[in-house]
């Protein structure tokens, strides 16, 4: 490897002054990254940016030649999507399936980290290598066969059996985060609550769930952001009853002359959650993104 | 004495069994019954007791199939574009950004936008945006003083149109990744070379990369088997078209089970992109085993 040349620091002639050189022109270099990240983030922001406007602007203001960034704000979309379509049916089945498969996510995925970490057990090994392959399913191999069976099993057109599946999607990376978090934990902590006379459940709800509350936040946020986003499977695991805000929206696209206006404001209601999240919890969503892949 | 018995007996098995139970009925049988109905001539929507079974005609009917093997073709073309793009952005960003500035904290949360909101909103939000008659894509093209053209219905331009959409939204994925592990590398063999006289071009090629390069290497796996799982851009922006030129693999399994309605051949299709993902997390097994044990 090449790397092997800084391994003999060559300890005599080494330029000490080259860092102050270094610093002086840094402070060019400082002001310019500054300048260059603002753009980034605004750049990167227009699409979202067009989204939010577009969804205050009217049919009329929409149709007008070139993009005008500047313009009276109306609300008449969103009294539309609200009021009219069936909207908050749909935000409340997003709701329901969204915070009872998070819920029941982790609790289960909780308990399997639990003994994933602390215990030895036969099988271990099985199941902690089956969960990591089955993270990589996608939704569309599973999508034919779920129709079919939830069809047969009563579950099709339920809000429970969304609950189901979005559980099994999640649980893999739910138990990926939360083994890391758990083995963070120290033992000692958990052989003084047996000596305190505690059983395993007890020290599970009681020593090890308070202390790791930074991986359930992180977990939470991404299973929440799986069922809420969730598309395919909600599409045809629902009816016009259960049918979840993803599914609701397309449904709108798929007419011939796009009302653009209350597109994107429907789409700014799905994306609201998404966005408070991604402002209130930054640093749980990159531990959870970095997870696995980067050991900090 | 006797809580450690405990512990050890039956407790793991009731701790991990809800979870187990639950990955299979949803994972695991899905999938086999997937593998059970590849050898039945079975229409959407008729009742079970009408399916036929025809061997493995499916799969004959399969490989004479032009659809399929051009949503592969489409499947693998987004991919290695996408990801490739998405790779060296994401390290020309990490690298440009890496030092401790203030603002990169804002950067780096403006970046999670995309990755969180829903696929659907990124579609329809850049259906718009390459829309022919009111895109701002359009707008801009034309104030350049080029001809507007229709992006989403003209081959040879919906698919990059795709492709870009995938770049918006996974570029800081990458970014992420590599800032975090830029920042959890070793500070000493950097030093090392920096005493040496080393440029920071040498730096970031000798030292840096190939400390990162587990990193990188988790990174471009994970995007390859989620730009394998993405459909809801296409769905959304092009439903596959102009023709089948941005029909996934993904997209393409729907299509044959929902809108043709022949389950048999849609689950073949599925075995294919199951086989491409296995493929796939076996590399990154691999790859990323030894990074998860050296914790």
């Amino acid at each position: 490897m090449k790397n092997e040349s800084f391994k003999n620091p060559s300890g005599k002639d080494s330029p000490v002054g080259k860092f102050q050189a270094d610093s002086s022109t840094g402070e060019f270099w400082k002001a310019g990254k500054s300048i260059l990240i603002f753009i980034l983030a605004f750049l990167y922001l227009v699409p979202v940016i067009v989204l939010f406007l577009t969804s205050f602007k009217t049919q009329i203001q929409i149709m007008e030649k070139g993009f005008g960034w500047f313009f009276m704000p109306t609300l008449m979309n969103y009294s539309n999507v609200l009021l009219e379509q069936g909207f908050l049916r749909y935000m409340t089945n997003s709701l329901i399936v969204g915070l009872a498969s998070t819920f029941v996510t982790l609790i289960i995925g909780g308990f399997a980290s639990y003994a994933l970490v602390r215990f030895n057990f036969f099988g271990k090994g099985t199941i902690s290598f089956g969960t990591l392959l089955l993270r990589m399913i996608p939704p569309a191999v599973l999508v034919v066969p779920i129709y079919v069976l939830w069809s047969y099993f009563g579950l099709a057109d339920t809000r429970l059996g969304l609950v189901i599946i979005y559980v099994g999607l999640n649980l893999p990376f739910t138990i990926w985060v939360l083994i890391s978090f758990i083995a963070d934990v120290p033992v000692e902590l958990e052989e003084a609550a047996v000596v305190d006379g505690c059983g395993p459940w007890r020290i599970f709800f009681t020593v090890i769930l308070p202390l790791i509350k930074p991986g359930l936040a992180a977990a939470a946020i991404f299973t929440f952001r799986i069922a809420w986003n969730e598309f395919i499977l909600a599409l045809v695991l629902t009816n016009r009853m259960t049918r979840t805000l993803p599914v609701a929206t397309t449904i709108y696209l798929t007419d011939t002359g796009i009302e653009w206006g209350n597109i994107t404001a429907m789409g700014t209601l799905v994306a609201l959650p998404a966005i408070i999240f991604t402002f209130l919890a930054a640093k749980q969503l990159i531990a959870g993104l970095t997870a696995g892949a980067v050991k900090g | 004495m006797a809580q450690q018995r405990l512990f050890k007996g039956i407790t793991p098995y009731l701790f991990v069994a809800p979870a187990v139970f639950v990955l299979a009925f949803t994972c695991l049988y899905p999938v086999l019954k997937g593998f059970e109905l590849t050898f039945y001539d079975w229409s959407l929507g008729t009742p079970i007791e009408s399916r036929k079974y025809i061997g493995w005609e499916n799969f004959v009917w399969a490989w004479q199939d032009p659809a399929l093997f051009n949503s592969i073709k489409v499947t693998l073309l987004f991919t290695a574009f996408a990801v490739t793009a998405e790779l060296f952005l994401g390290l020309l960003i990490a690298f440009l950004l890496e030092k401790g500035i203030k603002g990169i904290v804002v950067l780096r949360t403006v970046f999670i936008i995309p990755i969180m909101i829903a696929p659907v909103v990124v579609g329809l939000l850049w259906r718009y945006l390459f829309d022919a008659n009111f895109g701002l894509i359009n707008h801009i093209v034309s104030l350049l003083g080029f001809e507007p053209k229709v992006w989403l219905g003209t081959p040879g331009l919906a698919l990059p149109a795709v492709i870009i959409t995938d770049i918006w939204q996974w570029t800081p994925f990458m970014f992420i990744l590599f800032l975090a592990g830029l920042q959890s590398l070793p500070k000493d063999p950097v030093e090392a070379a920096q005493v040496d006289g080393a440029t920071t071009w040498q730096v970031i090629r000798q030292v840096k990369l190939p400390l990162l390069a587990p990193v990188i290497w988790v990174a471009v796996i994970l995007r390859i088997i989620d730009a394998f799982r993405s459909l809801e851009v296409m769905f959304i922006m092009t439903f596959g078209g102009p023709g089948r030129e941005t029909e996934v693999l993904s997209l393409n399994i729907y299509k044959t089970a929902f809108m043709s309605q022949r389950l048999g051949l849609a689950a073949v299709n599925a075995i294919f992109l199951l086989a491409f993902i296995l493929l796939l997390s076996m590399a990154f097994l691999i790859i990323a085993r030894p990074a998860l044990s050296k914790k």
